[in-house]
């Protein structure tokens, strides 16, 4: 997907006698195609993480934890040092990294079954320790690379390979909002939700990576970036219908806000 | 703290890891170990740079482990029974990584929330996997003070050797025990050399991964070769044991840790009232010492394994014996603790029906039993 990125754009027409480079792989991607299913969210949001790891200069002082979820593989991609984190267990990963390189900067990156699920309580303390690293949390509403099963953050009515009836609320769980519980925690400090369905949306969640990142290098506390990503796949959908449904139906239950920002 | 001090075995333990070179420790409160995370919360608080976190959970404090070994540093968990079931999870992960740490278990009765009375109910899980998947861990068994502080200095050096977990079993009763103890000289960690794992960040060089998952199978058959290649040396170079009036001896009491000083002492007053038995102690777990008593068992006529357990332990007995010689188990799990006297009773039980028949009768209220014969 061709991107209008702004500066990109500009430069271009500046310079148009000379032919200029105005889209092109960030240093902190590997030149590996992504193995993610066409109309994938993981795809565009490795792309917005590496252009900002590019951007603020940190490439070689970054450690990346990437899940167990359709992003394990996260570290074909991304050129920063990469450690996989089993299932859920991130957040405990990247503190013990960070503790011992304060200098350096840690990120997660987590689905949501990763982050709300098995892991809600690494991810809430690390959140209430105000640990000073950037969750990337990739809220699809299923359980992607399992093959689509339901996930904490699967809306009410929604149909999955272990809900096929739809979710049903006091049998299945409501939708976990696991982003606010993440705010009342004291040690977070910038929690935002950002959809990558609109290039508006990606330009905002461009913004909110770069924040959360800034974030941990001023060293003030616990960031979280919530991403609506489609799952064409699982969801059963063409990738513009699935586009559609994050904007039309999953901003129901996840609204996209700040959540808190004490930055 | 130079010459020879006084300390429980738990603090004993934790002076020996920070003189290890031990810069990172991450648990969760359970007794009867307590006493070791608040000497090292303690002590890295006037250290600069050492991190001391109480976890969450053991499932949140062995990951941390994990993240502070990928990060360089020398790192250690410890916990007891019901915690270190919950680690088991990231133990599989630091096998599967290759990466170093120091995980102790001061056993306590089991199963289940059990009691905080001293056992050794935990060897299968310590020695046979514990986790998932084909891995081993070394397990190395103290049973007095100033092996604590030894095996404590052999458990991080051998973790960093072999890019392996490494645990140190031991049991409540030892933790609590004070004995005077001469620690060796403190490491700096800034002297240890670079580990090319290491993830800081991936200035002047490529970027690294690390990772267990091997989608491809040929992958993860060929990591499991490699691990059981590395096995197989440190099966050669580390196993280690104490063998004590054996070279008379025609009954051998083998048990290890506390359960092993109270075989001793068992020992002791069975030799003084003439009978030949003497003391078989493995030091490490895994690797087991099969070989020595292997050749212990050529020249005996009965084993009598004594564990604070149902009897686990004693199937590896079993297997260095092959046959050899009789075999039996005493056991007092839940977290009785036997006497000396107990023992000195059982052995000399075993000793005098040496010509009456082979095995032993069950001693009223204990389980007893024959569990192997030639
Ligand atoms: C302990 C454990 N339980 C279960 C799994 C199987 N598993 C792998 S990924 C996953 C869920 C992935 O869903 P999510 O975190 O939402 O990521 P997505 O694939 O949707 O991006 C599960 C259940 C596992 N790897 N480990
Ligand atoms: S299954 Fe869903 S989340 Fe996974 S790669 Fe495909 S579209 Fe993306
Ligand atoms: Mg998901």
């Amino acid at each position: 997907m061709p991107f209008p990125y702004r500066t990109g754009f500009t430069q271009f027409l500046r310079g148009a006698s000379k032919v200029k480079k105005v889209f092109t792989r960030p240093m902190s991607l590997k030149d590996t195609p992504f193995h993610y299913c066409p109309g994938c969210g993981h795809s565009i949001i490795h792309r917005l993480v590496a252009e900002v790891i590019d951007e603020l200069g940190i490439r070689e002082k970054t450690i990346g934890v990437p899940p167990a979820g359709c992003a394990v593989l996260a570290y074909n991609y991304f050129d920063v040092d990469m450690a996989e984190a089993p299932h859920g267990r991130a957040a405990a990963v990247a503190t013990g990294i960070k503790r011992v390189l304060p200098d350096k900067l840690v990120f997660t990156y987590q689905g949501d079954g990763d982050i709300a699920a098995i892991g809600t309580a690494e991810t809430i303390h690390a959140a209430n320790r105000g640990e000073r690293i950037t969750a990337v949390f990739v809220n699809n509403a299923v359980y992607g690379m399992t093959g689509g099963q339901m996930a904490p953050t699967t809306i009410t009515g929604q149909v999955t390979t272990t809900s096929p009836g739809g979710r049903v609320p006091l049998r299945d769980g409501y939708p976990l909002d696991l982003s606010e519980m993440l705010g009342i925690a004291a040690g977070s400090v910038y929690i935002e939700r950002t959809s990558v369905t609109t290039p508006k949306g990606i330009m905002k969640t461009r913004k909110a990576l770069k924040k959360a990142f800034m974030v941990q290098m001023e060293d003030k506390g616990f960031a979280l970036v919530e991403i609506l990503s489609p799952c064409p796949t699982n969801w059963k959908m063409s990738p513009a219908q699935a586009v559609r449904w994050v904007d039309e139906v999953m901003t129901k239950t996840f609204p996209l806000k700040v959540i808190k920002d004490v930055a | 703290m130079a010459g020879k001090v006084l300390m429980r075995g738990t603090h004993v333990l934790g002076e020996a890891a920070i003189r290890a070179g031990c810069r990172a420790y991450f648990g969760y409160p359970i007794t009867p170990q307590n006493e070791l995370p608040e000497y090292m919360a303690a002590a890295f608080a006037k250290m600069e740079g050492a991190v001391f976190l109480q976890a969450e959970s053991e499932l949140a404090s062995i990951n941390m482990v994990m993240g502070a070994s990928i990060a360089g540093a020398r790192v250690m968990t410890s916990s007891s029974s019901p915690g270190i079931s919950l680690k088991q999870e990231g133990i599989s992960y630091l096998a599967a990584m290759e990466l170093p740490a120091v995980i102790v278990n001061m056993m306590r009765g089991g199963p289940g929330l059990g009691n905080i009375a001293p056992s050794q109910g935990d060897y299968f899980q310590a020695t046979k996997g514990g986790g998932h998947g084909d891995y081993r861990v070394i397990v190395l068994a103290p049973a007095y003070g100033q092996e604590i502080a030894d095996m404590t200095r052999a458990a991080f050096d051998m973790a960093d050797k072999y890019r392996t977990p490494v645990m140190i079993l031991g049991d409540g009763m030892m933790g609590q025990m004070m004995e005077p103890v001469v620690f060796p000289e403190p490491l700096d960690p800034a002297s240890f050399p670079k580990k090319d794992f290491v993830l800081d960040g991936c200035q002047g060089r490529p970027s690294r991964i690390v990772r267990s998952l091997w989608l491809d199978t040929n992958l993860e058959e060929e990591l499991n070769w490699r691990l059981v290649r590395k096995y197989e040396i440190i099966t050669e170079e580390i196993p280690d044991e104490e063998i004590y009036l054996a070279d008379d001896a025609e009954v051998i009491v083998v048990a290890y840790g506390t359960a092993a000083r109270i075989a001793k002492g068992g020992v002791h007053r069975a030799r003084e009232a003439g009978q030949k038995i003497g003391l078989f102690r493995p030091k490490t777990l895994w690797p087991f010492p099969y070989e020595p008593l292997k050749r212990l068992s050529r020249k005996i006529r009965h084993m009598v394994v004594f564990e604070m357990s149902t009897g686990q332990m004693v199937e590896d007995v079993r297997l260095a014996v092959e046959g050899r010689c009789d075999v039996s188990f005493y056991g007092r799990p839940g977290g009785v603790v036997a006497t000396p006297e107990e023992i000195a009773r059982v052995l000399s039980g075993v000793y005098r029906r040496l010509d009456h028949g082979r095995g032993a009768a069950a001693e009223s209220g204990h389980t007893f039993r024959s569990v192997g014969s030639a």
